[in-house]
């Protein structure tokens, strides 16, 4: 079963602070889509809306044309998988699985088969007696999914199911998610708040900040095509570099100064743009080490860090501003060396006063 | 204190030197200093007394001799006593009567005061304000409902021109009125550590239960009510301890009247050891308590422990 999601200008308040504002999404049948964003920033409300755990104060939800907002949860016909996996502590994990069937009315036989089927699904059958107590993380996680795949849901939930495991299990998890919705074919909404899990899982990803979207789109349209500054900054490891500069309209494409009269030449068309004050952003991955002189800009190295396949090359212009660039990863380079940094045109960003974003043509 | 840390062995050195010297496990014989004073209380309030008390119970003892040894005897004068083996009964009836009920209101209370409004709060300060009075005062508020003609109880029943049961004076009412007052009084204990449990059982059990399409009912039997049964064997346990030694209420409400029908062991006690000066056997009769009160206890933690065990 599956199913495809509207949802309409929801709004909702706790007292006096307004948590999701004027919020519309559409979520296609077999989609999995991620929620990603800070803490505070809506995503697991808007969730928790849909599963019904949170009342909707104005707008509305509906799952394949049929408006659910005012159902109780359990009538929605989703499942949700919590973060502290919310199993019952005191019913072995068959009983667990099967308390959402029995209280249905499911027949034993169906029952047991949904069982039998999640388990092997899951490769947990040697669990089914034992109660959640007697269990690891990942073996309550995977209970935690057993129990939503049991009641064949139209929607899997997820809120942020995978932040208590450890990360070489995060990892495998992750993955194991992923073969899942394959094999379900189901429409699939997870929260995380970790960038990592949402490039990994998502169809779509769902950008959220302080009560709206900033940007729905596969991951790497977000990655690379962030439509605001906040997703620009939140996407991606390290942080993307922000210098702010002047825009120099004058030829076809828009060329930036920066304080310290360091210019690059980008690749974004200027003709769309106004005058004033923009942000240059730049990932570190674009940004190569070159002999000094020979770049953009020089730079004195500050940090470096090896990740193994790279290394990241924290440096520092005149001016004080931090830069970090990219070099292989026995990169030569040391703390204390000037380095130049040539900067890709094709893969800088322009960000406007207001947040809003220009890239180079797609190529 | 099987596993404990093992220290890192390094290269010695000065400091790793002085470290190593201290084994911080080790028994440190002037930290007895600490449990000092519970002990000696301990020792001298409860123990010596819970040996004298046994050591009496096998002599013939007064006030002012504590007699010869007497073996049994005690007890067996004591099993003879048609109104010692009243007093028993009659606090076996007793806390069959508060015990259960206790438990069940308290529970049902705290089900239903267990959320953050400002009624919840002002009710569940009511109903365990009556926890802090003395029995002094409690019995004196039910003898003022119970009294014939005048009392409360009599007033409403005249409302409706009926005569309201003498649960002072008739021999069939006279141990349900002491219960109820008993009732009245205790409830606020159990109530709040039903509450106290009703709170540690995590919010997301409740949500999952709903996108489980759990009732309200399917709800309380399968997750609330397995969630504290810990402590509705805690309440049990404790109000069975402190039903069996009921006297003040029994005492001051009917003076174990009318004919020794609400006589509770406590009373019987206090009567043979402090009235008639019968030490020894009002110590048997403590022994006989104790003995009760622990059975009673036990055979409650077995049958529910066991009842745990095979869920």
């Amino acid at each position: 079963m599956t199913a495809d999601i509207e949802i309409r200008n929801v709004s909702k308040h706790f007292g006096a602070m307004t948590v999701l504002d004027d919020l519309s999404l559409s979520i296609k049948a077999r989609e999995f889509i991620v929620f990603l964003g800070p803490s505070g920033c809506g995503k697991s409300t808007l969730l928790r809306m849909i599963a019904g755990l949170e009342t909707v104060d104005s707008g509305e939800i509906a799952i394949n044309n049929e408006r659910i907002d005012h159902l109780p949860p359990g009538r929605r016909g989703i499942a949700m998988v919590f973060q502290s996996y919310a199993l019952y502590p005191h019913m072995s994990v068959r009983d667990n699985m099967a308390f959402g069937l029995d209280n249905i009315g499911m027949s034993r036989e169906v029952t047991d088969a949904r069982i039998n089927e999640a388990a092997r699904i899951l490769e947990m059958a040697h669990l089914l007696e034992r109660k959640p107590g007697q269990l690891s993380g990942g073996q309550r996680q995977r209970v935690a999914i057993g129990r939503a795949i049991v009641k064949e849901p139209k929607a899997f939930l997820f809120d942020e199911p995978l932040s208590n495991l450890d990360a070489a299990l995060r990892t495998r998890t992750r993955i194991e998610l992923a073969q899942l919705h394959q094999r379900l074919q189901s429409t699939m909404i997870f929260v995380t708040h970790d960038q990592v899990e949402a490039m990994t899982l998502a169809d779509r990803i769902v950008v959220m900040n302080n009560r709206r979207i900033e940007q729905i789109g596969p991951p790497m349209e977000i990655y690379e095509r962030p439509a605001t500054k906040f997703v620009a900054g939140f996407v991606g490891a390290p942080a993307m570099n922000f210098v702010e500069a002047t825009l120099d309209r004058s030829s076809r494409n828009a060329t930036v100064r920066f304080a310290d009269g360091v210019s690059v030449q980008t690749e974004i068309a200027s003709n769309q743009m106004t005058d004033g004050k923009y942000t240059f952003g730049i990932r570190s991955e674009d940004v190569r080490i070159v002999p000094a002189g020979q770049g953009n800009a020089d730079g004195m190295v500050d940090v470096l860090e090896r990740l193994g396949e790279r290394t990241l090359i924290y440096t520092r212009l005149g001016n004080g501003q931090q830069i970090v660039g990219s070099d292989v990863g026995n990169s030569r380079v040391a703390v204390g060396h000037k380095v130049g940094l040539a900067f890709d045109g094709q893969k800088s960003h322009l960000f406007s006063e207001t947040g809003r974003a220009w890239h180079a043509k797609e190529v | 204190m099987g596993d404990r840390p093992v220290m890192p062995r390094t290269a010695p050195s000065a400091t790793s030197v002085r470290a190593a010297s201290v084994d911080i496990y080790a028994p440190q014989w002037r930290n007895f200093i600490f449990v000092a004073p519970f002990l000696f209380f301990f020792t001298t309030l409860l123990l010596v007394p819970l040996l004298w008390g046994m050591w009496l119970s096998f002599h013939k003892a007064d006030t002012f001799s504590s007699g010869n040894f007497v073996g049994l005897g005690n007890y067996i004068r004591l099993f003879h006593d048609k109104e010692f083996l009243q007093s028993v009964w009659n606090t076996f009836y007793f806390v069959l009567l508060t015990v259960p009920t206790l438990a069940l209101i308290g529970l049902f209370l705290a089900l239903c005061l267990n959320r953050r409004t400002r009624t919840a709060a002002v009710l569940r300060t009511l109903f365990f304000s009556s926890s802090v009075l003395s029995v002094t005062i409690v019995t004196l508020i039910w003898r003022i409902v119970f009294i014939p003609n005048v009392g409360l109880l009599s007033t409403i029943y005249g409302w409706f021109g009926s005569t309201a049961p003498a649960f002072i004076s008739d021999p069939s009412l006279a141990m349900i009125g002491i219960a109820i007052a008993t009732v009245w009084w205790c409830i606020g204990l159990p109530m709040m550590l039903f509450l106290s449990a009703l709170q540690q059982i995590p919010q997301d059990i409740y949500e999952a239960a709903a996108l489980d399409n759990a009732n309200r009912w399917q709800t309380l039997r399968s997750i609330t009510l397995p969630s504290i049964k810990r402590t509705f064997i805690l309440v049990v346990i404790v109000q069975i301890v402190l039903q069996f030694q009921l006297f003040g209420q029994a005492w001051l409400m009917t003076r174990g009247g009318p004919n020794n029908l609400t006589k509770p062991i406590v009373l019987y006690i206090y009567d043979t050891a402090f009235r008639r000066w019968d030490l020894g056997m009002g110590a048997a009769a403590s022994e006989i308590l104790f003995i009760l009160i622990l059975i009673a206890a036990m055979a409650q933690y077995l049958v529910t422990r066991n009842k745990a065990d095979r869920t």
